[in-house]
């Protein structure tokens, strides 16, 4: 196990830190790493740098804590759910999200703290409040409910959120409803580093949550008698998957928008490389996800450079055929 | 039938006076015109009157106007017809006289019953709206639909729609004159260097995210270009680009200029420092980054003048001491 684990997270992280050092580089606008790091030209006056340094690094940063953000918060949901089709919105969390965004958008609450706008601020506390729910309905659930009844109990959280937010953007006028529109379909180019930082708070708080969790999701996975059976604290686990998960959508959904599929596509992907033992998922998830964003933004700044495409569009675009390959491929 | 003249067959040709009688607006399929059929029948025989005596330029008048598009209604009050308006859309705002009329909707959003119980003889609207246009064609209210590209579409719709509603005067003076002060405007930059402009109509707060700018398509392109700006998104034929501070540092604008509309917003100046992270941008550099508001700006109507003038000032502030 020891030896799978190393050889996985070897691989992986190989993966991760290729696409990490060869994505700054890649872009619409040409530049030449040697003026990059051009020390006798003041940094005001080097565009290479500031194209590295202010456009692509943080964007690539960005990219990789969304795409690890969703993709751990998504396999989460799918053990915790016991669900294969659980991902980020099962509970309400990304339409939380999208939620405080569009309230933050079409009643102007225009104002910035630190460098971060106001937008993804409102957004991560919509997935608070999303969370909240969430929270109440999983202490329901020690009286009696099943994980069916939370499933079907977050389907109608978000459901409510997304006609709340439908109905706020109708009261809004076209630019704000264009502006809603522009922010749901997720773009990375965050353009300096405060977002990242901001996001960077709760995504640690959800990744320590996650990193006591891949033994005990084994178990849970398998059915909450077995798990108890075997001395989990199911309860304590749960809460902690939820809160971890919910925290980690707020904040990649927050810096980045709703890039969605991500959190479906990229745990299967994994899962079909290195089986269901989440000492494995969890880990490779985490790095898998980082450098799938990564590409798929890659290729939505550059295939119709100069204009860009919106992320999800890309993820959804190439994802979806390549999972449909594995899939069939692993099946003959 | 006979009383019907000859007259070729157009979106918002006025009611039909003979397939009206013969089809019966209260035919209850027609759920619509047959909700309001029983004040309307009155139209019909208006009409036919109308015909009998010989009015037969009605079709080229229109006295009981509906528009429900901002620059339209400018248009309509620019020529002269504002006292036919019976109602606007909902973000009208100009001339302060339209402050007066009742609101019938917008451009996603068009109160249909409220348009009907109006009984416009002509409703002004989007060319995209065609479910609002397949209704009214239902009921037999003529229309006149419009799109806007560029700055050429706005004269020639101020003549057109001026023709449709019988104040061709007021219309082709109106149309003249913005042409002849666009001209002068133009006239006025020809000689001087054009800085290369980077257009903006939309970004976050406090930060350079979901820039929206304007490309090489569109009114706003045009003012530029005619105030002697060199749009650097001019070669992007779309009328608005996402813009990635990468493409900022690529094609290094000399000037940019933020639109702001709608309400008023005192903050906009202060939030004009977040561009200070791009500082090899010439524009950051030679602190030519601006801030102008006014709905002018976002109304393809007569207030182009307006903006245009705006624009040449801001570009070549020498030429206007």
């Amino acid at each position: 196990m020891r030896r799978r684990f190393v050889v996985t997270v070897t691989a992986f992280g190989a993966l991760t830190v290729l696409t990490c050092l060869v994505a700054p580089l890649v872009g619409s606008t040409p530049i030449r790493l040697s003026q990059v790091f051009n020390r006798t030209l003041s940094f005001a006056d080097n565009v290479d740098a500031q194209v590295f340094f202010i456009s692509r690094l943080p964007r690539v940063v960005a990219a990789a804590i969304v795409g690890s953000g969703l993709s751990l918060s998504g396999v989460v949901f799918q053990a915790l759910l016991r669900n294969p089709l659980a991902s980020s919105d099962t509970l309400g969390v990304a339409a939380g999200a999208t939620l405080g965004a569009i309230l933050a958008i079409t009643f102007h609450l225009d104002i910035a703290i630190a460098g971060v706008s106001v937008v993804p601020l409102a957004s991560f506390a919509g997935s608070l409040g999303a969370l909240a729910i969430v929270y109440g309905l999983s202490m329901a659930r020690r009286r009696g409910t099943s994980s069916t009844m939370l499933l079907l109990a977050g389907i109608a959280v978000a459901a409510l959120l997304a006609a709340v937010g439908r109905f706020v953007q109708y009261l809004g006028d076209l630019t704000e409803t264009f502006r809603t529109m522009q922010w749901l379909m997720g773009s990375l180019d965050v353009g300096s580093y405060a977002p990242i930082v901001a996001a960077l708070v709760p995504m640690t708080i959800a990744f320590t949550g996650f990193a006591t969790l891949p033994r005990v999701l084994d178990l849970i996975s398998m059915g909450e008698e077995a798990a108890e059976a075997r001395g989990v604290n199911v309860e304590r686990t749960e809460r902690i998957a939820l809160v971890s998960a919910s925290m980690a959508t707020g904040a990649a959904v927050s810096l980045g928008g709703p890039v969605l599929f991500v959190g479906i596509i990229v745990p299967h992907l994994v899962r079909l490389i290195v089986g269901a033992d989440h000492r494995l998922v969890l880990p490779a998830s985490a790095l898998f996800g980082a450098s799938f964003l990564i590409v798929c933004d890659l290729i939505a700044r550059t295939a119709f450079a100069p204009v860009e495409l919106p992320v999800g569009i890309i993820t959804a675009m190439i994802g979806g055929p390549f999972f449909l390959w594995l899939l069939f491929r692993r099946v003959h | 039938m006979a009383l019907v003249p000859s007259r070729p067959l157009e979106w918002g040709s006025a009611p039909h006076p003979g397939s009206v009688a013969r089809g019966g607006p209260c035919a209850p399929r027609r759920s619509l015109a047959g909700a309001l059929c029983a004040p309307s029948l009155a139209l019909p025989a208006m009409v036919v009157a109308m015909f009998v005596l010989g009015v037969v330029h009605v079709r080229a008048q229109a006295s009981r106007i509906i528009s429900i598009i901002p620059a339209t209604t400018e248009m309509l009050f620019a020529m002269g017809a504002g006292d036919r308006l019976l109602a606007a859309g909902s973000y009208d705002r100009y001339p302060p006289e339209v402050e007066r009329l009742p609101r019938v909707g917008a451009l996603i959003d068009p109160n249909i019953e409220r348009i009907l119980a109006l009984r416009p003889d002509l409703v002004v609207m989007y060319d995209t709206q065609t479910e609002l246009k397949r209704q009214l064609e239902r009921a037999r209210i003529p229309i006149y639909s419009y799109t806007h590209r560029g700055l050429a579409d706005i004269t020639e719709t101020i003549r057109s729609l001026g023709a449709r509603v019988g104040v061709q005067a007021g219309a082709n003076a109106l149309a003249t004159r913005i042409e002849r002060q666009l001209a002068d405007v133009r006239a006025r930059v020809a000689k001087s260097p054009r800085p290369k402009t980077l257009l903006v109509f939309g970004r976050d707060r406090g930060s350079l995210r979901n820039i929206d700018a304007s490309g090489g398509l569109g009114f706003l392109h045009d003012m530029l270009v005619t105030a002697g700006g060199a749009d650097v998104l001019g070669d992007i034929r779309r009328q608005s680009v996402a813009m990635t501070t990468e493409m900022l540092l690529a094609r290094a604008p000399e000037v940019i200029i933020e639109l702001k509309y709608g309400r008023s917003d005192t903050a906009a100046e202060a939030d004009l420092h977040v561009w200070d992270a791009l500082p090899s941008v010439p524009a950051v550099r030679n602190k030519r980054v601006y801030v102008l508001q006014g709905e002018e700006f976002v109304v393809p109507g007569p207030r182009v003048v307006l903006a245009t003038e705006r624009f040449a000032r801001t570009l070549h502030p020498d030429l206007f001491k």
